[in-house]
């Protein structure tokens, strides 16, 4: 399950950034359409960190320490939100390209996070 | 501040990665600090400055105004420097650090993002010196 999650988030997450990018390489803002692909990847990285606690609070360790393991959960649920929020007050490319870095930073942490868990 | 604030266009996009390599560095040091210190304190307290530089830059560029350009210009400098020097140091002399820094091997953990900041950080900082109206 978090395993299927984690590739889940990757995935729409490096979707989000080409998709992003490329409002941005059109010269466009983040439109209505952005922020629904923002809230999909957000409620993913939301079920992750849900599922992530739950598999801890039943008895599950992650393979790099509880400590890092909840951090770099809670930061995939904030990562594309908060550069989803910086792009509102950025009516600009720079505000597409700034949410397609999120979700590049996103993914990484994904990866991060699956080394984490099991190493 | 109104319009010509460092944060503002390109800027965004480097206030957001300064941003988060402030909370990925400070969270770092802060648990490296506070559990493992003892097991290489030259790489942690390296990581340490560099989140203190990180956070000091983030908040220039949020700030704006011509003092804030001009320290975090001085900043990004001093940020290159120090990826380099350690850069080159934890090449040389890999025994001197028994865990990576943010800055080992030219950031290279980070996708090499910590040598690319600063370089992009000065030239934008040189850039948006002009207060002309755009």
């Amino acid at each position: 399950m978090l395993d299927a999650l984690t590739v889940a988030v990757s995935v729409t997450a490096l979707a989000l950034a080409a998709w992003c990018g490329f409002a941005a390489y059109r010269d466009q803002p983040t439109k209505d359409w952005h922020f629904i692909g923002m809230a999909v990847v957000s409620a993913l990285a939301l079920a992750q960190l849900v599922v992530g606690v739950v598999r801890l609070a039943g008895g599950g360790t992650a393979d790099e320490g509880t400590a890092i393991f909840l951090a770099y959960l809670i930061g995939a649920v904030c990562a594309v939100p908060a550069a989803g929020f910086l792009s509102l007050a950025e009516r600009t490319r720079w505000g597409s390209a700034t949410v397609a870095a999120g979700a590049v930073v996103l993914a990484v942490l994904e990866v991060r996070l699956h080394d984490i868990w099991a190493a | 501040m109104a319009g010509r604030g460092l944060a503002k266009g390109p800027g965004l996009l480097l206030v957001w990665l300064y941003g988060v390599m402030s909370v990925g560095a400070v969270s770092r040091s802060v648990l490296q600090i506070a559990t493992e210190f003892g097991r290489a304190p030259l790489a942690y307290a390296l990581s340490a400055l560099a989140a203190v530089v990180y956070v000091f830059i983030t908040y220039t560029l949020v700030r704006g105004g011509e003092t804030a350009r001009r320290a975090a210009l001085v900043c990004c400098a001093a940020e290159l420097v120090g990826v380099l020097t350690v850069g080159t140091w934890t090449l040389a002399d890999p025994g001197a650090f028994p865990d990576a820094t943010v800055w080992s091997d030219y950031g290279y953990g980070y996708v090499f993002i910590p040598v690319l900041l600063p370089v992009t950080g000065i030239l934008w900082l040189r850039k948006s010196r002009r207060p002309s109206p755009a």
